[in-house]
């Protein structure tokens, strides 16, 4: 056609075969690690070997060495930040295991079309009212097995409150529920802070440190350890501490998906999701199903808190969470709000922050370098699901008849 | 006609969405001084290519020229430069601003309210048309809207005008009034392109049919010289039978008994006043009346989704109970039997869910059964092979989503689903708005089969012909209230349309 048409052609994909999709998704993750890798080659350069003497062909074969070495040294870098020995598998496992299960809270409402990015606060409630529980009731001669439900029962309850209160207002009112949920995050953060005051330990600190460490109390309202659940494992071994966690996340990971994919509860809330009006001509009561759903996602963020603060680090300050609940919600998105495929999209998102924060770390750059790095890998995954959905000729190809992507 | 040089000249447009090809090399010509009407069943690509030509959206290949002159055309901008017009099906006003506020509206140049009032008028007395400039939009009716819409497209100088299906919201009254401007616009030497479904209205006012069928153009002829079947058996590619069989209700007795029914919108505005009236079993209930008179928020409080401020709805059961319908939840009144498919305008919004499958949207109704916190798959795969199999809904598969189906396919969805729980009230609306004809005579049958079987079935409709032969009785709303009650054998259409405007029918 004339030279008018448009440059660039958008038109809409339909259905997309699974392996294509697969494929595009790959070559974006790919394409965003080379450019890492690239940026962090720039970075991290420390002058290539020596030239003089050599030809143009010579030095620059001599440049492209130089570069795999940096890109090596990179992948080494980032590989080691959490494959490097046992102790940090576990570690890997367990950050895996933490974030999969505040993805995994925030799904049901998000198959609802109820956009909780409230997930933050909620764990931290949930934090909260562990420590509260370890704090106070230290000293009642509480049994042991009493104290961790009454932590458990807590740890929930906070984080359901906090997830209703944005619920019932939608239900009732329809308030936004994202700005909603998004500042109740900030109340959560700024009572933390509050409390850590009141408890600050030593005095003066204005800091709480690791509840419950020694002295008369030790270790009182703490989850057990895998030693100490089964006494033939020694304490020596390294996932004793996260295996707990660890397991837990998955018997949640593994009752939610068959709860949304299988119950009647779930089916009902994807159609309240899908279509409201529908709900209702059914007879399905929307308002009460918006409630219960994000009682039920409060609860999941309440019991992460409660695996932070009674199960893993014992202790309680604002970014204890540390922003775990905003990435959940791309975790979320990202895995098509697919329990299973959630586990794959956390332990990417995990494996990617402790790469990218070793690479600060090594090359004495700045913190925030890690997150311009996850930046850009995230800007990358998500910028496939637009290839994905559409397809996009250019003038050249309009006119031959052939598809660009 | 065939020595001038057409006003608009498609060549070879072709428009794929995904694996669909919406358009598949598609000749066509309009020319100045002549009505076009383009027929097609749905989804036979007729709104696609008009969108083309009116810069919505861009062909993927072939060419257009506007009076023999190539021309490219990137947006709705550089259309309305070419002097082309689209009214849609759906109006683009702003409501609460005038209707020279609105012509004005993206208009270049100084804000002159006073001179765009003045030149609306003389379009008005040019064509004929009937417009307040100073009246806000949100104070009229469906017809004066689109009077707006088409002062509006006059206005900024269009000469080829595109109307898609503009009388389906229209009474027979105001529909006429409509031709009446379309002649006057052809006597002008504009060119007009106008998509409809009504057979009658393509053979009153146009001079040339062009036919689509699954995107591809079949051909065209000058509609002196076709006929209905013709016309038809052109688009759905095979003949169909025309006629609706409307048999005697057999033993018909009381199902539904309405009286002094008043609802109230949310608003507070009346939308039913004093409205009684009692549908019988084995029998089609038909209700006519101009969009928006309380035909929704009548089959809303039937079915238990609307608030009614006053009066009762009375279900009396095949085996003589009576039970008060006015008070129970949606669930409980679907539970005795009546099943509403209330096809709204946006069709999905209300009884399926669209991004769900086939499978999933027979579920909605069943999903409850079973004592278990789990849902059960088999049955409503086997309603949903059932109903695909009974009523030849085309679908690749049962897995398929329910929006990715044409109209009258989602439509036989949701139709067959009510059907399969056996109701003995059932309630329709719309039942067959977009659908082309040969998918409408599908639903016609199905109702007709339904009223044999002793269902007593209420038809809100929009095509008064339609009603004419389908319904044993017809009910004509008139902004809420009950305008009168008419035999259907004995039904007139022009007397159906003046009680849809005045109340008893009687002129002023």
């Amino acid at each position: 056609m004339s030279k008018h048409q448009p440059l660039l052609h958008i038109t809409q994909r339909g259905a997309i075969k699974w392996y294509k999709a697969l494929l595009i998704r790959v070559l974006a993750f790919a394409a965003a690690l080379a450019v890492c890798g690239l940026l962090c080659a720039m970075v991290t350069w420390e002058g290539g070997s020596a030239t003089a003497g050599m030809t143009l062909p010579e030095r620059f074969v001599a440049f492209l060495r130089d570069l795999c070495n940096a890109i090596g040294r990179i992948a080494q870098v980032v590989f080691n930040a959490s494959f490097k020995s046992d102790r940090v598998v576990w570690k890997t496992m367990h950050s895996t295991a933490i974030l999969l299960l505040l993805s995994l809270a925030v799904t049901p409402a998000f198959r609802m079309r109820f956009w909780n990015i409230g997930a933050e606060g909620q764990a931290l409630m949930g934090c909260l009212a562990s420590a509260t529980c370890m704090i106070l009731l230290r000293g009642s001669g509480m049994p042991d097995w009493l104290t961790i439900l009454v932590i458990f029962l807590a740890s929930i309850l906070a984080g359901m409150i906090w997830a209703v209160i944005p619920a019932v207002f939608k239900a009732t009112t329809r308030t936004n529920e994202t700005l909603f949920t998004l500042m109740m995050n900030y109340i959560a953060t700024q009572l933390v802070a509050f409390f850590c005051v009141v408890w600050e330990n030593p005095k003066g600190s204005g800091q709480i440190g690791v509840i419950n460490q020694s002295g008369e109390f030790k270790h009182f309202g703490w989850l057990p350890s895998i030693s100490e659940i089964f006494p033939g494992v020694a304490p020596s071994f390294k996932g004793n501490n996260y295996l707990l966690n660890i397991v837990i996340v998955a018997v949640v990971c593994v009752i939610l998906f068959f709860y949304l994919s299988r119950s009647k509860h779930g089916f009902e809330l994807s159609v309240v999701g899908r279509s409201e009006n529908t709900a209702r001509y059914l007879g399905v009561k929307v308002r009460w199903i918006t409630i219960r759903t994000m009682m039920l996602s409060g609860a999941l963020c309440g019991l992460a808190g409660m695996l932070l603060t009674a199960g893993n680090d014992h202790t309680l300050n604002p970014t204890l969470v540390g922003g775990r609940g905003f990435t959940a919600v791309m975790v979320s998105w990202l895995a098509g709000f697919n329990p299973f495929v959630m586990v794959f999209m956390s332990f990417l998102l995990s494996f990617l922050s402790n790469g990218a924060s070793d690479l600060a770390t090594n090359f004495g750059l700045n913190a925030s370098y890690s997150d311009i790095l996850t930046g850009i890998i995230i800007f990358f995954i998500i910028g496939s699901e637009f290839f994905i959905r559409y397809r996009v000729h250019t003038r050249s190809s309009a006119e031959s008849g052939q598809e660009v992507v | 006609m065939s020595e001038t040089i057409p006003a608009v000249s498609l060549r070879g447009i072709t428009k794929t969405f995904g694996p669909v090809k919406a358009n598949d090399h598609v000749d066509l010509d309009v020319y100045r001084g002549e009505i076009l009407a383009l027929l097609g069943e749905n989804g036979s690509g007729k709104t696609t290519l008009m969108n083309m030509l009116s810069g919505i959206y861009f062909p993927d290949e072939g060419t257009i020229a506007i009076d023999g002159r190539p021309v490219v055309i990137d947006s709705p901008h550089t259309a309305m430069q070419l002097g082309i017009g689209m009214i849609h099906q759906h109006f683009k006003l702003v409501d609460v601003f005038t209707a020279a506020e609105n012509v004005a509206l993206g208009m270049p140049g100084k804000l002159d309210l006073k001179e765009t009032a003045r030149r609306i008028r003389e379009i008005c007395a040019q064509y004929g048309f009937d417009v307040d400039p100073n009246q806000k939009v949100y104070e009229m009716s469906v017809s004066e809207k689109q009077t707006v819409e088409i002062v509006k497209v006059l206005y900024r100088g269009a000469d080829i005008l595109i109307l898609d299906e503009p009388t389906a919201v229209l009474t027979p009254q105001e529909a006429q009034k409509l031709f009446n401007v379309l002649h006057a616009m052809r006597c002008d030497g504009k060119a007009i392109v106008i998509i409809t479904h009504k057979m009658h209205e393509v053979l009153a006012i146009s001079d040339r049919v062009a036919v689509l069928r699954k995107g591809s153009y079949v051909g065209e002829t000058r509609t002196s010289q076709t006929s209905v079947s013709d016309m038809t058996t052109r688009m759905v590619g095979h003949s169909v039978k025309l006629d609706i069989e409307r048999k005697k209700p057999k033993n018909p007795e009381p199902r539904i008994e309405v009286s002094h029914l008043s609802v109230r919108s949310a608003e507070g505005v009346l939308k039913l006043n004093d409205v009684s009236f009692t549908a019988n079993s084995g029998e089609i209930l038909g209700i006519a009346g101009i969009a928006g008179s309380g035909q929704k928020e009548l089959l809303e409080a039937i079915a238990g989704l609307q608030r009614v401020e006053s009066g009762s709805i009375t279900y009396c059961s095949p085996s003589g109970a009576r039970e008060e319908l006015i008070g129970k939840s949606p669930l409980e009144i679907s539970r005795l039997g009546v099943g509403l498919s209330f096809v709204p305008e946006d069709r999905l919004g209300m009884g399926l869910v669209g991004s769900m499958s086939v499978t999933d949207n027979m579920m909605l109704r069943t999903y409850r059964s079973g004592h278990t916190a789990f849902t059960r798959r088999r049955q409503p795969r086997d309603i949903a092979k059932h109903v695909v199999d009974d009523l030849q809904v085309a679908t690749p598969s049962l897995r398929t989503q329910v929006q990715q189906l044409s109209g009258g396919n989602v439509q036989k969805v949701l139709v067959g689903r009510e059907i399969t729980s056996a109701p003995t009230v059932l309630l329709t609306a719309y039942a067959v708005r977009g659908l082309d004809i040969n998918s409408s005579y599908v639903i016609y049958d199905l109702l007709n089969r339904q009223k044999e079987s002793g269902v007593a079935v209420i038809y809100v409709g929009e095509d008064l012909d339609v009603l004419i032969q389908l319904a044993d009785r017809i009910l004509v709303l008139c902004g809420g209230e009950v305008s009168g009650i008419v035999k259907g054998t004995k039904a007139k259409k022009k007397e159906l349309g003046l009680m849809m405007t005045h109340v008893g029918g009687e002129r002023i």
